[in-house]
């Protein structure tokens, strides 16, 4: 018997930084993406879309595209119309138009689609296809949605006062959502002797995933069986909407999730394209795939923020903060598309009092339609939680400078204490578990925190240095891992998630999920859980996702989910296994389970050391010889309905270099300190964490998705929209604490989108830090050499 | 992002090519890199008949010295721009640009003449090739020609080519001894264009300006020789006050476009500033 050393060591459980097994197939470019699937017959889709923001449809032409050589079908909303799928309901409780039907709410709407034998075919039709519009008055401002006399976007919804959360205010309104306690925040700011209030826009981006949004959508009219291929985080919901869209059991409809190329919650919703894909496959009996070009991924797909925020915070003369207010306006564009659970339209945005003890709070969000694209989605982060962490970090900044407290100083001064977990904030939420203060000081430390502010003094005293240095921090709390089925549903189905597990009876296995992986490894980190609760190597842990014909009902993966619920399905089934396990086990060594004693990968006799049966042992005996009474196999299934969300939180911080010159703005050191709790693959963990740092310089130094005053989309495509290389990309220092989940099966929390969501304010905290001297507390984002120039420019600091 | 339909020329010799533009006329368009031009006709603003292949002829690649000129031919990639060691020696300014052109993989198949014949401001060979005083050959159907670099640019996207013309050599003299270029760009990220970019080539002599030669990328509809801020520096020590004196005059004949790199304030500006740092470190490197 090798020492339980090497056997752990064997094992690659939890804990170890096992190398991702996903990464062989991805670099040698031998992944399955769903533009690499070619099935016999298959025809191809292209979208006639709209060149403008607000229009009506006088009329559409398709004899010219119907001519086209190769093309066989162009389908408009008319067309849709008998079979009810013109327009179809959203996640959020309001409905999209398929086809534009009559008039075109955003530009780059679908208004039509071709079908053709090949992809240059389809092109041409769609070049062919001629449509005649009448333009109509256009509105691009969130803020002026409201006014009176504002163009009225949504005819459909006329004389609708009620939509899906409540009362609609305006033809533009979509929902109002309030949470706190909107009399004990008046009194707070009442009784207090500081205030501060800032407006902060959070622009428009766009998850803009490597890979674009498509499928390849396949009905069998022999079978009557509808095979479909998709982009999709969410494979098992979309089973369900396109069964109850097309009425289809959903017996014959199967979803299968391939490799995805990222998707950032991109690919959770359901777009017009799979849509007309699938009444295309249905109507024609071929396989019809449909694949979005780079520019209308950018347009026309799910984008994210757009939060037009104002923000108060009361406090003490010496900076404990007393009460938060916020008021939001929320551009969702011409359809409410978010991606949310379906009771909360502003998704998680209560999390907005931060990681700070306040004791009184009011939210209050107003959604809005507006000549845009649809969506609103968790860009990498949960619902809403991007938002909010950016209000109250930018917040407490703006109170700090105010009071002429250190932002750290500040920070220290309000953070809920450790000894306050369980929390239960003003909004309601119950934040688990966490140790701020530790976090924040380790960070301090490391960077030596008063030798920057020494040097950051000196370079403001001289008035001749060409540049100005900036300290950005941040301490936040996540909230993730939706969630609790009393709260949570998508469409009803409530936000569980599952894991089947089966032993093969020589002793390896496979886990089944109803996540899906888009990059974060799921292959590699699941089997290192069923390796440490069933002694399995992770080695012979094969996990699959993404196919509803093999893989158990679940909700999919985005805010990050997949390790505080699919991760705990994976812990649950494997102690069902493992409980079985010790049934078999008692029967071959002829004691009772409770002369049984676990290590690692077996069971032994206690006070017997040299009498035991490995997993493997148990799993042969399993098909072998079950113990009487004892069905055969060795397998599980475990739907797991968290009993909360998790918290994970962290501490950054970020110095930055500009040059009043040009404006350029140089990230010279991030010090990222994030605690997810207990921690499954360390080197997983650090490369989400890169990944999610990466994304959020992204947006906070250059991505935004801009509209002129006709609506005209700007700078959608990849030569505008920042996509970072290596060679823009900061060095970053990462660091952890470890404050387990007390709810949690294996104490974690969720890691992928902390260092997004907390980033991003940090590098905003810092570049308005580089200027709070000569009075900015906020600079909006994104950091961009021209917009950094420009507040240069108007301090007198460059010509 | 899917052209429409088009036919193919590949032709292996000049001549041929010359003959295919002459037949194809106006509907034909010289294929060099395909970085302009390919996204151009998967966009369908380009929508050319006929594409002309250059790749394939091997007389228009290559770098050699040839009493005492250094002859680039036209279909010389970004990359074989930066790798020769004789430009390393000769002719370092033109390998310092092509390092800041694109991506590893756009300058293994972007090339010099491409860059030059597009006649796009936004391109960063137009300064190089008149800051370094450079010379094209264009040969058409009556033969071969040249013109300077200065003169070949007329306006956004329209050049001293012909119709039926190919940009086949790009000739420039070998820095003098003691001469220091640079070339400095801003730009928002890998693989974009230049918000605003100074080439300078310079020679000191006595710590005075013997030489100066300077262009801008991107503020006009074409690539811009800065005279005037050459004449400033004449005779001059390369001071603070000499070089605020030449950035006023670079900046002067600036006529940008706004767009979302900023506005015509903002790259007016920063030519100014691409125009300082580019004499800073040329003048590091005049000995």
């Amino acid at each position: 018997m090798n020492a339980p050393i090497d056997r752990a060591a064997a094992l690659a459980g939890i804990g170890q930084p096992r190398l991702r097994k996903e990464d062989a197939r991805f670099v040698q470019g031998k992944g399955r993406y769903v533009d690499d699937i070619k099935l016999p017959g298959m025809v191809h889709m292209d979208i006639v879309r709209s060149p403008l923001a607000h229009a009506r449809i006088k009329r559409i032409d398709k004899s010219a595209a119907l001519a086209v050589p190769g093309v066989i079908a162009v389908l408009t909303a008319e067309d849709l119309k008998p079979l009810k799928l013109h327009w179809m309901p959203t996640l959020a409780g309001d409905v999209q138009a398929v086809l534009a039907d009559g008039k075109v709410h955003f530009q780059m709407q679908e208004v039509a689609v071709v079908i053709a034998e090949d992809r240059y075919s389809a092109a041409d039709g769609v070049e062919a296809v001629a449509v005649e519009y009448e333009e109509l008055p256009v509105l691009v401002d969130a803020l002026k949605a409201l006014e009176p006399d504002a163009p009225v976007l949504r005819e459909d919804l006329a004389g609708k006062t009620e939509g899906a959360h409540g009362r609609r205010l305006h033809p533009n309104h979509i929902f109002t959502w309030e949470a706190g306690d909107q009399a004990a925040a008046d009194a707070a700011f009442e009784a207090a002797p500081v205030r501060v209030e800032e407006a902060l826009f959070y622009p428009r981006v766009h998850p803009c995933p490597l890979e674009t949004c498509g499928c390849v959508a396949a009905f069998d009219p022999v079978r009557g069986e509808l095979t479909t291929y998709m982009t999709s985080q969410a494979p098992h919901v979309v089973r369900t909407v396109v069964s109850m869209l097309s009425g289809l059991p959903e017996s014959k409809v199967r979803i299968v999730s391939p490799d995805i190329g990222g998707g950032f919650g991109n690919k959770v919703g359901v777009y017009p394209g799979y849509v007309c894909a699938i009444v295309a496959s249905i109507v024609l009996g071929r396989p019809v795939k449909w694949i979005e070009d780079r520019i209308e991924n950018l347009s026309s797909t799910a984008f994210a923020r757009d939060y037009h925020m104002k923000g108060e915070l009361a406090a003490t003369a010496d900076g404990r903060i007393t009460g938060l207010r916020v008021h939001v306006v929320a551009d969702h564009g011409a359809f409410d598309a978010m991606a949310s659970p379906s009771k909360y339209p502003a998704g998680l945005f209560h999390v907005c009092s931060g990681a700070y003890d306040i004791p009184a709070a009011y939210a209050r969000v107003d959604g809005v339609y507006t000549n845009k694209a649809p969506g609103g989605v968790a860009y990498r982060c949960s619902f809403r939680v991007t938002e909010a962490v950016y209000l109250i970090e930018r917040l407490i900044d703006v109170l700090a400078q105010k009071l002429n407290i250190d932002k750290a100083e500040i920070r220290m001064r309000n953070f809920i204490r450790k000894e306050q977990f369980p929390y239960r904030s003003a909004f309601g939420l119950e934040y688990d578990s966490g140790d701020y203060a530790a976090a924040l000081r380790k960070v301090l430390d490391a960077v030596v925190y008063p030798a920057l502010r020494a040097e950051q003094a000196a370079k403001r005293a001289d008035p001749a240095s060409p540049s100005l240095m900036g300290i950005g921090l941040t301490t936040f709390t996540e909230v993730v891992g939706a969630g609790p089925t009393t709260s949570c549903d998508i469409l009803g189905v409530g936000m569980f998630d599952s894991c089947e597990i089966r032993v093969h009876p020589t002793g390896s296995a496979i886990a089944r999920m109803g996540t899906i992986s888009q990059g974060q490894g799921h292959q590699t980190t699941y089997a290192q859980i069923v390796a440490t609760e069933l002694g399995i190597p992770s080695e012979e842990v094969q996990v699959e996702e993404g196919d509803t014909s093999t893989a158990p009902y679940g909700l999919g993966t985005y805010g990050s989910r997949s390790t505080p619920v699919g991760g705990a399905a994976v812990a649950m089934a494997a102690r069902k296994i493992h409980a079985k396990a010790k049934k078999i086990a008692a029967h071959l060594l002829e004691v009772s389970e409770a002369d049984l004693e676990w290590e690692l990968d077996r069971f032994k006799v206690r006070g017997d050391p040299g009498r035991s049966k490995t997993m493997k042992d148990i799993a042969w005996a399993a098909y072998h010889e079950p113990p009487p009474g004892l069905e055969p196999g060795l397998e599980a299934v475990h739907y797991y309905d968290p009993p909360n969300f998790t918290f994970p939180f962290g501490a950054y911080l970020c110095v930055v270099d500009i040059t009043k010159a040009t404006g350029e703005v140089q990230v010279r050191r991030f010090y990222a300190l994030d605690d997810c709790g207990t921690r499954i693959n360390p080197m997983i963990i650090e490369g989400q964490i890169h990944g999610g740092l990466t994304e959020g310089f992204a947006v906070a130094m250059g991505q935004k998705l801009d509209f002129d005053a006709q609506g005209n989309i700007l700078g959608n495509t990849l030569l505008d929209y920042f996509l970072p290389t290596a060679v823009e990309t900061p060095r970053w220092e990462t660091d952890y604490t470890v404050t387990p989940s007390p709810h949690h099966p294996l104490g974690a929390k969720g890691v992928a989108e902390s260092p997004h969501v907390g980033s991003i304010p940090c590098f905003s905290s810092a570049v308005a830090d580089a200027f709070a001297h000569l009075g900015v507390t906020h600079l909006e984002m994104p950091h961009t050499a021209y917009r950094v120039w420009q507040t240069c420019r108007e301090l007198k600091l460059a010509a | 992002m899917i052209p429409p339909a088009f036919d193919y020329h590949a032709p292996t010799s000049v001549g041929e090519a010359i003959g295919l533009l002459a037949r194809l006329g106006g509907d034909a368009r010289v294929l060099a890199g395909g970085h302009s031009l390919l996204p151009m006709m998967k966009l369908r603003f380009a929508q050319p008949g006929h594409l002309v292949d250059l790749n394939r002829i091997s007389a228009l690649r290559g770098i050699r010295e040839e009493g005492g000129v250094i002859r680039i031919g036209a279909m010389t990639t970004e990359h074989e721009l930066i790798a020769f060691r004789l430009l390393q020696e000769k002719l370092p300014l033109l390998p310092e640009a092509a390092r800041q052109i694109g991506d590893p993989q756009v300058r293994n198949r972007g090339t010099l003449g491409g860059d030059l014949a597009h006649g796009d401001p936004a391109n960063d060979h137009p300064a190089i090739a008149i800051a370094l005083d450079a010379t094209f050959v264009l040969e058409g159907p009556k033969g071969p020609r040249t013109v300077k670099a200065e003169d070949f640019f007329l306006g956004l996207y329209l050049t001293a080519l012909a119709e039926d013309e190919i940009l086949t050599e790009i000739r420039a003299a070998p820095f003098a001894p003691g001469t220091g270029w640079a070339y400095d760009k801003l730009k928002r990220k890998t693989g974009d264009w230049a918000t605003a970019a100074a080439a300078v080539v310079l020679r000191l002599e006595a710590g005075k300006v013997a030489y100066a030669r300077i262009a801008l990328t991107n503020v006009a509809a074409t690539a811009l020789r800065a005279v005037d801020a050459e004449q400033a520096l004449l005779g001059r020590p390369l001071d603070e006050a000499a070089i605020r004196d030449a950035m006023a005059r670079a900046r002067a004949i600036c006529d940008p476009a706004e767009d979302l790199r900023g506005d015509a304030a903002y790259k007016t500006a920063m030519a100014g500033e691409m125009l300082r740092r580019a004499l800073g470190h040329a003048a590091e490197r005049c000995r």
